[in-house]
């Protein structure tokens, strides 16, 4: 990663608390285009936290994040339209329940981008063929398992053609069995797309991370490139974390 | 044959006769139901009487008096109607009950633009060909209208209007952003909720003309109706946050997250999810919304069953059984009205979750 690459997201001097417990305490972090940014750390340390700000799910307290070239405000046109440019994968898939999986991919396409019905079709034909899931197009997401529903989620993600691909813990509700489809999946579509991705995968982050971060108590403690990351990383937190998950 | 036997005998005794207890329990209630269900067929039927004049039932007090009905039938379905022009009421009726035939059955062609007419136009509709007064239509005043026709006008104009104003009540109230809006939907909801539904009708019946000016004097009716939908739709708005509430809150954000607009993603993918979840509480509201029509009662209006005691007030129908009859018909006619409503509830609630889940 040279550094002369555009910059799609930059956040600075973040801070986030929900009531007394701090989420994020200045935490500054770039995101460049085509860049695949990895983060992971315990629980509550604040990784959900941060790229929920991206698509402002949360609002910061204090700080800047400027996606995309707009700096994100309480102007609700602006978030949508970041929003727009922005796809997210949660932890508990999402997935619309009284709609089709076809449905499900279709309906931001028809409603927030202004495709026609048949676009948004071919689009979302298109995406779900690459998840490998083009069969199930017609069934309920009720009907399916896990980690099929975690592949439409990201199918629906992807048909709005987003510049930024946020995974927020993409793995962590599914069973064991189910985890490296969705991960097949992620790698295939990483190569591609700008990508934050929050996760205790390290396989997973070996594959596909220009930069890994490990954050704790709500701080970026570590960021560097995954060779170093895995092999000699600098803080004696991480180390004890990597050690936990690892042997795990 | 032998097996449907078998069959019988083994539920017999597995849901009435398993145990000493269970079986006095069952010949008891048993024989109660079967002493209840004789007295209810003797009365209505067997000894009822069927032809003839007040006299009769005089005569014969251990049953039902039919001809009462049958000569009040008109009455308590068009109130003080004048005759010659109750056809109007039987167009409107014919419509009514058509347009809502074409809606449950599925396979009609045109469904949105028949809802629309039910929804938009008809009521207009409705509304001047009852009232009268264009056209070669004489003039009706809505002081002539009554009986069941005068339930079915008030329940379902409060019944349609309460849900779209109870929707965006409870979206109000939720609307954490806009404070003003969220204080005035709070206080609005809660103010109607904790007022008795008479006070609702005789404050506007009797107050409202105390702060319009003299000028301004509209309706009767319109004013029950009002006092109806406001009420109701402060009970409907409460239903519906149930439901929001009961939705997850991935569902917002992941509508969110697609960029979808707060009315986009409240009527693509909050409604159409919350609704599910609220159309027992709706039912709920809708009959009893129904059924409390009949206090239009107090402020002057006779509805159905305010048609059905006039008639019991008659003195020329003075009988014991009279009263009884009245009363039992009005019984018969609501709950069969709110019984296929609840059917047609439960219909619509498992259509929405069929195929839906995993079972």
């Amino acid at each position: 990663m040279t550094s002369e690459k555009e910059v799609v997201v930059e956040i600075s001097q973040l801070h986030k608390s929900f009531g007394s417990f701090t989420a994020l305490n200045n935490v500054s972090l770039e995101v460049k285009k085509g860049e695949r940014i990895v983060i992971c750390g315990p629980s509550g340390s604040g990784k959900s936290t941060l790229i929920r700000c991206i698509n402002r799910l949360e609002v910061p307290d204090k700080g800047r994040i400027v996606v995309d070239g707009v700096t994100l405000s309480d102007d609700v046109k602006a978030i949508e339209g970041i929003r727009r440019n922005v796809g997210m994968v949660f932890q508990q898939f999402n997935l619309f329940p009284h709609l089709t999986v076809l449905e499900n991919c279709t309906l931001a396409q028809i409603w927030v981008a202004k495709k026609s019905k048949a676009a948004a079709e071919k689009t979302a034909e298109h995406y779900l063929e690459r998840v490998h899931i083009p069969e199930q197009m017609h069934k309920y997401p009720g009907q399916l398992s896990g980690g099929q529903q975690q592949r439409v989620a990201i199918a629906r993600a992807l048909c709005m053609e987003p510049k930024v691909m946020l995974y927020d813990e993409p793995t962590s509700a599914l069973d064991p069995e189910m985890i490296s489809e969705v991960l097949d999946v992620m790698v295939e579509f990483a190569d591609t797309m700008t990508t934050v991705c929050v996760t205790h995968e390290m396989g997973f982050a070996r594959k596909v991370a220009d930069c890994m971060i490990f954050m704790d108590a709500g701080q970026i403690v570590e960021s560097s490139d995954p060779a170093t990351f895995f092999t000699n990383p600098k803080s004696e937190r991480t180390k004890l974390f990597l050690s936990q998950i690892l042997e795990h | 044959m032998k097996n449907w036997l078998k069959d019988l005998r083994y539920w017999l005794q597995e849901n009435l006769f398993f145990s000493y207890k269970n079986s006095i329990l069952s010949v008891v209630a048993g024989l109660f139901l079967f002493w209840l269900a004789y007295q209810l067929v003797n009365w209505f039927f067997l000894q009822a009487v069927w032809v003839g004049t007040i006299e009769d039932c005089r005569i014969h007090q251990e049953g039902a008096c039919w001809p009462f009905v049958q000569v009040r039938i008109s009455q308590f379905l068009y109130g003080f109607y004048p005759s010659e022009e109750r056809w109007r009421v039987n167009i409107i009726l014919f419509i009514f009950f058509a347009g809502i035939g074409l809606l449950v059955y599925e396979r009609t062609p045109y469904r949105g633009k028949i809802v629309f007419f039910m929804l938009c136009v008809f009521p207009l509709l409705s509304w001047l060909v009852l009232r009268g007064g264009i056209l070669w239509l004489t003039d009706v005043p809505t002081g002539r209208w009554g009986g069941f026709m005068l339930t079915l006008v008030l329940a379902s104009v409060s019944i349609v209007s309460s849900l779209p104003l109870g929707i965006l009540l409870a979206l109000g109230r939720r609307a954490n952003s806009l404070p003003f809006v969220k204080a005035f939907c709070v206080v609005f909801i809660e103010f109607w909720r904790g007022v008795p539904v008479i006070t609702v009708l005789f404050a506007t019946a009797f107050m409202l003309p105390l702060f319009l000016p003299a000028s301004v004097n509209f309706d009767q009716l319109l004013r029950a109706m009002v006092g109806f939908i406001l009420f109701s739709s402060a009970y409907m708005a409460e239903i519906v946050r149930g439901g929001l509430e009961g939705l997850q809150r991935g569902q917002y954000e992941a509508s969110d997250a697609l960029g979808m607009s707060y009315w986009q993603s409240r009527t693509r993918v909050i409604l159409p999810q919350a609704l599910k979840l609220m159309i027992p509480g709706i039912l709920l509201t809708i009959i009893g919304l129904f059924k409390d029509t009949t206090l239009v009662l107090i402020i002057g209006l006779l509805d159905f069953l305010g048609m059905i005691q006039a008639g019991i007030a008659d003195p020329r129908w003075g009988s014991p059984n009279v009263p009884f009859t009245g009363y039992a018909f009005a019984a018969i006619v609501y709950f069969c009205f709110c019984y296929s409503m609840s059917i047609y509830a439960r219909y619509i609630e498992h259509k929405f979750s069929e195929g839906r889940e995993r079972r």
